[in-house]
């Protein structure tokens, strides 16, 4: 098997009964693991509520270690609308030229560095580097800031080798407070100001408010691009010859990278909280308890891809649900994709090939299922050309 | 050469002509509200959704499984919907008229 592989340990439940089951600190999660399942279930707001108590869609829960709800994340339609499109324009600022020329300056300038160097280790010399530093475009503050951020180390919300913890969640709530405080005292043009400035039905955001929708942009881009990144690495250091193929071939760039997210999902799963008793693949499902929404399994789903454990770069139909479906669908998803699509670009003109020294797993425990979702470490020496 | 018509929800009609790539491709690049293609034309995002105008259905086919699959669940769909990603610019399409449905 080689390194880069991500097995699919949800098969044999999803062909036969469609479920699984996952304990969590007394609320227990029923599992959907095919796509069709995944989508309506994604699509049925009203069944299916992301409003809950804030932290409980997420698996594992946060309702421990979180009381500001997540915007719009954790918030339904019709309210959901108002925030939703509040923040929508801002978040497909990646599709601006001159976001992507500063984009395409710190990837290259990090792909520079690495391949100086003897030995890396990728997810804190290079996908911790490159998310941190990206995300000051995203929310338009100095590049300097970014500094910190990668001073937090990977395990911002989970000590090492446990699930929550609360103390290293404050670390990131009291800097968004700090940061919001600092954007009321001396407004500028970054994401806090925007959204401090803004209002819904005549009415300015909150704190709170603004402080639920800084959250969700840190928390949902964090360990989703690291791990985006460090699995494509592993991936090239397999597959050199796909290296060769998007640089020969770089009109599909894009489909590679909707290929890379379906096969690393680097998001397993999404809750969601029943509103009524009702059932799913023939599973009964009762109010008030959680389902999840597995975008791992949905995305292997043998009925719908072909060679579904294969990453085949220039799939034509790839409707996978990488980045979730429906009214919640990923709001970073135009900044992620613009990272992969660069990221891609500068390995294929820059790499000729990397060399695995060294590879640990990252591998989450869920219940009847155990999945690798990336690395904790990963060691390795690129080449140039 | 195929000569493509939009009509946005504003009612605005924009005629465009193309000889190959996507119908998806081609509305981005020329800025055609309504039209966002956000996955890049592999049917992933349904966010390139038009209603082929009833008498040029026999120039576009209909959707596959996984097209229809996506639709499905979109509020707006009708018999006439199709993710134009999936629609190749070719002589086929020539004079067809499609209704943006975002």
């Amino acid at each position: 098997m080689n390194t880069s592989e991500i097995s699919d340990p949800f098969k044999k439940a999803r062909i036969e009964s469609g479920c699984g089951h996952m304990e969590d600190q007394n609320d227990p999660a029923t599992m959907l693991l095919r796509l069709k399942d995944v989508r309506k279930s994604a699509h049925n707001w009203k069944t299916f509520q992301s409003g809950a108590a804030p932290g409980r869609i997420v698996i594992p829960s946060e309702v421990h270690i979180r009381e500001t709800r997540q915007i719009p994340f954790e918030v339904d339609p019709p309210e959901h609308k108002a925030y939703r499109n509040l923040v929508e324009a801002w978040f497909k600022r990646p599709l601006d030229e001159a976001y992507q020329q500063k984009l395409t300056t710190i990837v290259e300038t990090i792909i520079d560095e690495v391949l100086t160097k003897d030995n890396i280790e990728v997810v804190e010399d290079l996908s911790l580097k490159l998310q941190s530093r990206a995300l000051t475009l995203l929310l338009n503050t100095p590049f300097e800031e970014s500094e910190k951020w990668i001073s937090w180390g990977t395990h911002v919300f989970r000590s090492e080798g446990s699930s929550l913890d609360g103390d290293k969640a404050n670390i990131l709530y009291d800097y968004i407070d700090a940061e919001i405080d600092k954007a009321i005292a001396k407004p500028g043009c970054d994401l806090y100001s925007v959204l401090l400035a803004s209002e819904i039905d005549g009415k300015k955001l909150s704190k709170e408010e603004v402080k639920g929708v800084m959250i969700l942009t840190f928390a949902g881009g964090r360990d989703t691009v690291i791990n985006a990144l460090t699995n494509s690495v592993a991936y090239f250091a397999d597959n050199p010859k796909s290296i060769q193929y998007i640089k020969e071939n770089p009109e599909y760039t894009g489909k590679a990278v909707e290929e890379l997210i379906r096969y690393f999902s680097p998001l397993t799963q999404m809750g969601r909280v029943a509103t009524e008793d009702t059932v799913v693949c023939e599973h009964a499902v009762k109010a008030d308890t959680r389902i999840s929404l597995c975008w791992a399994s949905a995305n292997r789903d043998e009925t719908v891809f072909e060679n579904p454990n294969e990453v085949v770069l220039d799939r034509k139909l790839n409707p996978h649900v990488a980045f979730g479906f429906g009214t919640h669908n990923c709001l970073g998803a135009t900044h992620a994709r613009q990272i992969m699509n660069i990221f891609l670009t500068t390995i294929a003109n820059k790499v000729a090939s990397i060399d695995i020294i060294e590879a640990k797993e990252n591998i989450e425990d869920l219940g009847d299922f155990k999945r690798k979702v990336g690395y904790d470490s990963l060691t390795v020496k690129f080449h140039n050309h | 050469m195929a000569k493509i018509t939009f009509i946005t929800s504003d009612n605005e009609k924009i005629e465009l002509e193309a000889t190959s790539g996507s119908v998806m491709q081609l509305a981005v690049d020329n800025g055609v509200q309504g039209i966002d293609g956000d996955c890049g034309g592999v049917c992933s995002c349904a966010t390139c959704h038009v209603h082929v105008l009833p008498e040029h259905v026999s120039k576009t086919g209909t959707a596959s499984e996984i097209e229809q699959d996506m639709l499905e669940l979109d509020d707006n769909v009708s018999e006439y919907s199709r993710l134009c990603c999936q629609l190749d610019v070719s002589d086929a399409l020539d004079g067809v008229v499609l209704q943006v449905a975002k």
